[in-house]
């Protein structure tokens, strides 16, 4: 049982990582109905950006959790910037074209990202600096160990989670985004301006991958260019998982993926775990498309 | 109020509206009646600007909104309350008004509440259910309710008694007449002929996308012509 629950834990933090990855695909498919292919190299982008920033404010002195929460906000700032960017520059000019060629534009992007990365910081995985020691921790006494790491996932993913409810829910744009991702047309007889609302959903995705991929390198101590595509592509999974388009699905979508991944793991079979992950996909697909949370809005007439 | 000269009006290959004039003054209930397909929704979709006159001119307010943004012509009050009353589902009643109001300055929020509220009390009791749950003729309540949460000067109306039960078609068109004594302008379009012509001053006949007769809704009301094609006695 205590072996069941340490598993649990440990699934948390990696369904964390998922979590805060595939509420970027899940918003960004709610406004545009596109799966934004190019979200996990922002993921890494993030990650790096938050490396860099992590070496320096550590070498200048700071106190770790200055450092942390520094790394945390430039990562997040500069990768909303970089949605933006991307969006403005890729996505923007095909708003009318078919849904093809925008998710080929998508793959595109993924592609420019990660050789982008690899001709500027070479293909070798880098040391993410270990911002704040790890920690075990004896929960209740009993075997069941946390180190802080965990906590500090958890701790940051919660906080995020509220910060975007409160967004999405009692902001102006927030409430822009939830109209435009309804009825595109009738949000924009509001007067809403349906590009700056895309633009801001692309900048929230992002800025979240960005925190997640901070996480990431801060639990596996490594990151390289080509990090972000399997943990894109299980957030996706994930996305589907809880219902494309839904933001409490994403999260729940993540958190189950991952537990799911690390019991299987730890019953042995290590091997299987993303083979697992996808076979997932292929059900959900198969048996409910619109997944667990997935919207079903009856029409009135 | 409203010039509209010679528009032509293209969705993909489908020439909609063909040299098209109408004229709104400021006070008036102005009605558009024809069949399925005469074009009546696409002129009001173009009077929004959702979608673009490939050749002609409006002028709205003595300004010409012909290539304006969507969010300006909102902006200087023209309002379009869409076909099918299309409000948010997902979103509760008053979070739907809300967005009505998003061009407005937040200080007249809680008069324009008000206002909306009294002049339809039922969205008051359903504030915060969400407008997914509401019946057909709440939703066009709502959805008139937000319309008016944007400050309109001129109010398109596009359909806003379809589907509905006769007493609540009696409520709305009431309701019309309400809201345009209080000062605005109404551009209606309606396949209830009948009643249109009733609360109109005025009415402009469309077919295949041009106008075909117009004139004073009572002596519409009256003609032969019309009362053969589309009053159905």
């Amino acid at each position: 049982m205590e072996y069941f629950i340490q598993q649990l834990i440990n699934g948390i933090s990696v369904g964390s990582i998922y979590a805060l990855i595939a509420l970027g695909y899940t918003m960004v498919y709610g406004i545009i109905k596109l799966i934004n292919f190019a979200h996990g190299d922002v993921f890494m982008v993030g990650s790096f950006i938050g490396l860099f920033s992590a070496k320096y404010f550590a070498s200048v002195g700071f106190p770790p959790v200055i450092v942390l929460i520094l790394s945390l906000v430039i990562s997040m700032t500069v990768s909303a910037l970089l949605g933006i960017t991307i969006e403005r520059l890729a996505y923007k000019p095909l708003r009318r074209a078919s849904r093809i060629a925008v998710l080929i534009t998508a793959i595109g992007v993924s592609f420019l990202l990660e050789y982008t990365g690899v001709y500027l910081l070479g293909p070798q995985a880098k040391g993410f600096p270990e911002i704040i020691n790890k920690h075990q921790f004896q929960l209740f006494g009993s075997s069941v160990q946390v180190d802080s790491n965990q906590m500090m996932t958890l701790g940051t993913t919660v906080v995020l989670m509220i910060i975007l409810q409160y967004i999405v829910h009692r902001t102006k744009i927030g409430k822009a985004m939830r109209a435009v991702s309804f009825d595109m047309e009738a949000a924009q007889l509001m007067g809403i301006n349906v590009d700056r609302t895309i633009s801001a959903t692309f900048a929230i995705g992002s800025a979240l991958a960005a925190a997640a991929g901070v996480i990431f390198g801060m639990t596996y101590n490594a990151v390289d260019p080509m990090m972000g595509v399997l943990p894109g592509l299980k957030a996706f999974v994930a996305a589907v998982l809880g219902g494309i388009g839904s933001i409490p699905g994403a999260l729940v979508g993540g958190l189950l993926l991952g537990t799911v991944e690390t019991e299987i793991s730890s019953l042995g079979y290590s091997s299987w775990r993303d083979g697992v992950a996808f076979a997932i996909l292929i059900l959900i697909l198969i048996f409910k498309p619109s997944g667990l949370f997935g919207k079903n809005v009856r029409e009135k007439v | 109020m409203l010039t509209v000269q010679g528009i032509n009006v293209y969705y993909g290959a489908i020439h909609a509206i063909k040299d098209l004039s109408i004229t709104v003054n400021e006070g008036e209930i102005v009605t558009l009646i024809g069949a399925n397909g005469a074009g009546k929704s696409t002129l009001l979709k173009t009077l929004s600007g959702l979608l673009k006159p490939k050749t002609g001119s409006i002028e709205f307010l003595g300004k010409s909104i012909t290539n304006q943004s969507i969010q300006s012509i909102v902006k200087q009050g023209l309002i379009h309350c869409p076909e099918g009353r299309r409000v948010f589902a997902n979103m509760s009643v008053e979070e739907n008004l809300e967005l009505g109001a998003y061009l407005q300055n937040s200080d007249s929020l809680g008069a324009d509440f008000e206002k909306v509220y009294s002049t339809f009390p039922r969205l008051l009791e359903r504030k915060k259910q969400l407008a997914g749950t509401l019946s057909g003729g709440e939703q066009q309540m709502l959805a008139m309710g937000r319309a008016m949460m944007g400050h309109p000067k001129l109010l398109l109306l596009d359909e806003p008694s379809m589907g509905l039960a006769p007493l609540l078609v009696k409520d709305i068109f009431r309701i019309i007449q309400e809201v345009n004594a209080a000062g605005t302008t109404v551009l209606l379009v309606e396949q209830n002929a009948h009643q249109a012509l009733k609360v109109a001053n005025r009415a402009y006949v469309l077919e295949t996308g041009r106008v075909v007769l117009e004139g004073d809704a009572k002596e519409l009301a009256d003609s032969e012509e019309i009362k053969m094609a589309y009053l159905g006695h």
